[in-house]
């Protein structure tokens, strides 16, 4: 058990006290529910207000709780509410790719599948609608664990097994592949969790411009990437504009190029959604 | 929606010309959306407009302000898509169906707000209308009950009671019509030579039309003291009616479509037993019958889907469902149990069943199939094990259970069993629903890739009128599945919570008792 930060949990129980009953106090009423000297008391309590987790009353110089606390009671985003907005960009998306298109947030230790457009090909397709993905192999995994601190931590301290032979399993090439990914803005899966098949993923952020989810298509790796990997690095055969190749070290070969606008149309959708969501243009 | 300009990042992916856009004149605003030959959305513009309520139970719009907002829309469409009317190949109309206008055919200008198919204000003269025979007294002519709904008696209403209208509809110098004759009216010329036409779908509603005939019933204009006079022309929904005038210039204006039956033109549902279900605040259920009128003994509306230029008119069975959407708004709004709609999805699923409660939501009554206003809301079965949760799923399986209900009745009614459910519409994002849905029909419930299927019903409609589109064979190739739901119930399960859900609704019955 590591050792705890004994302020933060004078903080916290200051919080406490003013969250029951009486509602607003005075600093005298704190510092003695909670048997602390007065000018301790009331340096905890200037540096809540600081943050907005305060609030005192100009005429009675009482305490209560604070507006900011409210904010981060409520801007927890609601996965349906996010399937309700990301709706209409992810049927544009699965028409312009001509793939199947998820959304995936982090739940426990994976990406839990929240929408499913269907492969717009009208063949027979089973909505994945609550399935779980892997964190560590796929695209919507390495979006989440790229850029949420939380998920990261699930993916590094989490085992990360082998799929195929291309799967990322060495810590240091996964954090290599997440590097990537920020510095791109877009995670790939080329056959490292499923054989034969490829997805490209991008990340979802709300109005504070936190990721709450991403999104992406998945399909055959045929048609996602330029050429096919058959064993040996792609080489410098791309075009600049696209990614250079993964060299993450734990798969055979580098990562296919996979086509740029297929990964432009994944961004544009991530960008949508984000926008709906109320995040500035990014 | 209003103001992510929505689609204008997708409109760079989208090929070139030429395309189709089409005007959506619905209860709250005006829109306008561009689509390219496969269907896919380019561009949108909308406008809200002011809802007018000079009492309680009436509803007014102002028809000069949809009409200003109209041409905004299209303009606003075109620019957002960075084209011009010379890419555009035709014009489609779609419309909230019987809101009810009389203007001067001279000035152009209303002469008095338009009735909105909300307002109730025609009630009592409804029951006048039915005298001894009931609201029956004109169903086998229109295939409608008589109902506030329906434009008819909106007409005599506002010849009855504002000044002078009487005198100046009998001198020919007003001429009425649903949105969709006042948009293409004004659209072509106005009072410089604008069309005076409506199509067989809004024709249909508004209990002057007979149903065999397509043409205007002498008889029953007679009885509820319209005069013909002031008729549009009856046209098919998919033919060019003349020419746009202004911005619009030399644009075909092609087709007219009530917002319903563009959404079932809009799902491709264009063989005999294919029905769509748009779930909005209220719900609209059409099942298309073919080219056969089929009479309803079990509370459904007998109406026209759609007639394509000299083709044999298609008629559809209708169920409507005045609290769906509503339904969660309420619990959102009035109960507060739920911050967003969407929500109730979330707290639904906290919980594996309903805990024994059932929500029928009788709020101004039963629609479909039962047509009893004197049934009010229940919540049956409450006991102290029930939660919020629980009752979020009752909210729920209270929007199933009433599909449920008006599929049943269309099976009765038509003989035809549904093989599977097209949704559109808000709450289709609601997967819980779409998946309780799919398991109280028993039957697969499957969402199309386009979610603006009443305009694009009209765009298509447009579209075929031009040879922009072949037939709908092609329009059928541009349908995509964007999902699909199937059925996992129990039928033991189904039937016994079938049977709840009935008993719930005979508890609504009789709640109000007849006054005056």
């Amino acid at each position: 058990m590591a050792r705890t930060i004994q302020s933060l949990e004078r903080a916290a129980a200051v919080l406490r006290v003013l969250a029951g009953g009486e509602r607003r106090l005075g600093l005298s009423d704190i510092a003695a529910s909670m048997e602390l000297p007065k000018a301790t008391a009331h340096g905890l309590l200037r540096t809540l207000q600081q943050e907005g987790f305060v609030e005192q009353d100009g005429a009675t110089g009482k305490y209560q709780l604070g507006a900011e606390l409210l904010r981060l009671g409520t801007s927890y985003l609601d996965v349906h509410e996010l399937r309700s907005r990301a709706l209409v960009w992810a049927d544009d998306l699965a028409r312009s790719s001509g793939e199947s298109v998820y959304l995936g947030v982090l739940h426990k230790r994976g990406v839990l599948i929240v929408h499913h457009v269907f492969r717009p090909d009208n063949s027979r397709q089973v909505l994945e609608v609550g399935v779980m993905q892997p964190l560590h192999s796929t695209a919507l995994g390495k979006v989440l664990a790229a850029y949420d601190p939380v998920a990261h931590n699930e993916a590094v301290d989490g085992e990360r097994q082998r799929f195929t032979e291309r799967t990322v399993t060495a810590l240091d090439g996964f954090e290599e592949v997440l590097d990537l990914t920020r510095a791109r803005g877009w995670a790939a899966d080329v056959e490292e969790t499923w054989e034969g098949l490829a997805s490209i993923a991008a990340p979802i952020r709300d109005r504070r411009r936190m990721p709450v989810g991403a999104v992406g298509v998945t399909g055959a790796v045929e048609r996602l990437c330029e050429e096919v990997p058959v064993g040996g690095p792609a080489g410098g055969a791309g075009p600049a504009a696209a990614p250079g190749p993964g060299s993450s070290g734990g798969g055979a070969g580098g990562e296919a190029e996979l086509r740029p606008l297929l990964v432009a149309a994944v961004r544009d959708c991530a960008r949508a959604v984000s926008r709906d969501l109320g995040a500035a243009r990014f | 929606m209003s103001d992510t300009d929505n689609q204008s990042t997708g409109a760079s992916s989208h090929g070139e010309g030429p395309f189709i856009a089409a005007i959506d004149q619905g209860t709250t605003s005006s829109r306008c959306i561009v689509f390219d030959k496969d269907g896919r959305i380019v561009s949108v513009d909308q406008k809200e407009h002011e809802q007018i309520f000079p009492k309680p139970g009436w509803v007014e719009h102002d028809a000069s302000e949809i009409w200003t907002n109209v041409q905004e829309v299209v303009i606003g469409a075109l620019d957002k898509a960075g084209i011009t009317k010379a890419d555009v190949k035709a014009l489609g109309i779609t419309n909230q169906r019987e809101t009810t206008l009389l203007w001067d055919k001279a000035t152009g200008e209303p002469v008095h707000n338009a009735l909105v198919w909300q307002d109730t204000r025609t009630d009592a003269l409804c029951r006048e209308l039915g005298r001894n025979v009931g609201q029956d007294r004109f169903r086998r002519e229109t295939g409608l009950p008589l109902a506030s709904y329906f434009a008819g008696p909106k007409i005599r209403w506002l010849l009855d009671n504002v000044d002078g209208l009487r005198e100046r509809a009998d001198r020919g110098e007003l001429l009425f019509g649903t949105m969709d004759s006042w948009v293409i009216w004004n659209l072509t010329g106005g009072p410089d030579g604008g069309r005076h036409v409506t199509d067989v779908t809004n024709a249909s509603r508004t209990m002057l039309m007979n149903l065999r005939t397509m043409a205007w019933d002498e008889k029953i204009c007679e009885s509820m003291g319209v005069p013909m006079s002031v008729l549009p022309e009856i046209r098919s929904s998919a033919e060019v009616y003349g020419e746009a005038t202004g911005a619009l210039a030399g644009v075909p204006v092609a087709s007219a479509l009530g917002d319903q039956q563009a959404a079932l033109f809009g799902q491709t549902c264009y063989s005999e037993g294919e029905a769509k279900s748009t779930y909005g605040t209220g719900t609209f259920l059409l099942l298309n019958t073919g080219h056969e009128a089929v009479n309803s003994y079990n509370g459904l509306l007998t109406t026209v889907g759609y007639q394509i230029g000299d083709e044999r008119p298609v008629y559809a069975l209708e169920g409507a469902i005045a609290v769906t959407g509503s339904l969660v708004q309420w619990m959102r709004d009035q109960m507060g149990l739920i911050n967003s709609a969407a929500e109730i999805e979330t707290l639904a699923s906290s919980v594996d069943d309903n805990g024994g409660a059932y929500f029928v939501p009788a709020f101004s009554g039963l629609f479909a199939p039962y047509w009893r206003d004197d049934a009010r809301g229940v919540i049956a079965g409450l006991t102290r094990y029930v939660t919020k949760a629980h009752l979020a799923r009752a909210v729920l399986e209270a929007t199933a259970w009433q599909t449920r209900e008006i599929v049943d009745a269309m099976a009765k009614d038509s003989g035809v069993e549904l093989t599977a459910l097209k949704v559109d519409g808000g709450m289709t994002s609601n997967n819980l629903l779409m998946q309780t849905m799919s398991d109280f029909l028993d039957a697969p419930v499957v969402r199309p890739m386009v979610a603006e299927t009443t305009c694009l019903g009209a765009a298509y409609a447009a579209g075929l009128a031009v040879g922009f589109w072949s037939d709908t064979d092609e329009l059928r190739a541009n349908w995509k599945r964007a999902a699909e739901w199937t059925p996992s119930m129990d039928a033991a399960d189904r039937d016994r919570e079938y049977k709840n859900w009935l008993k719930a609704v005979q508890r609504t019955m009789g709640w109000i008792e007849e006054e005056n």
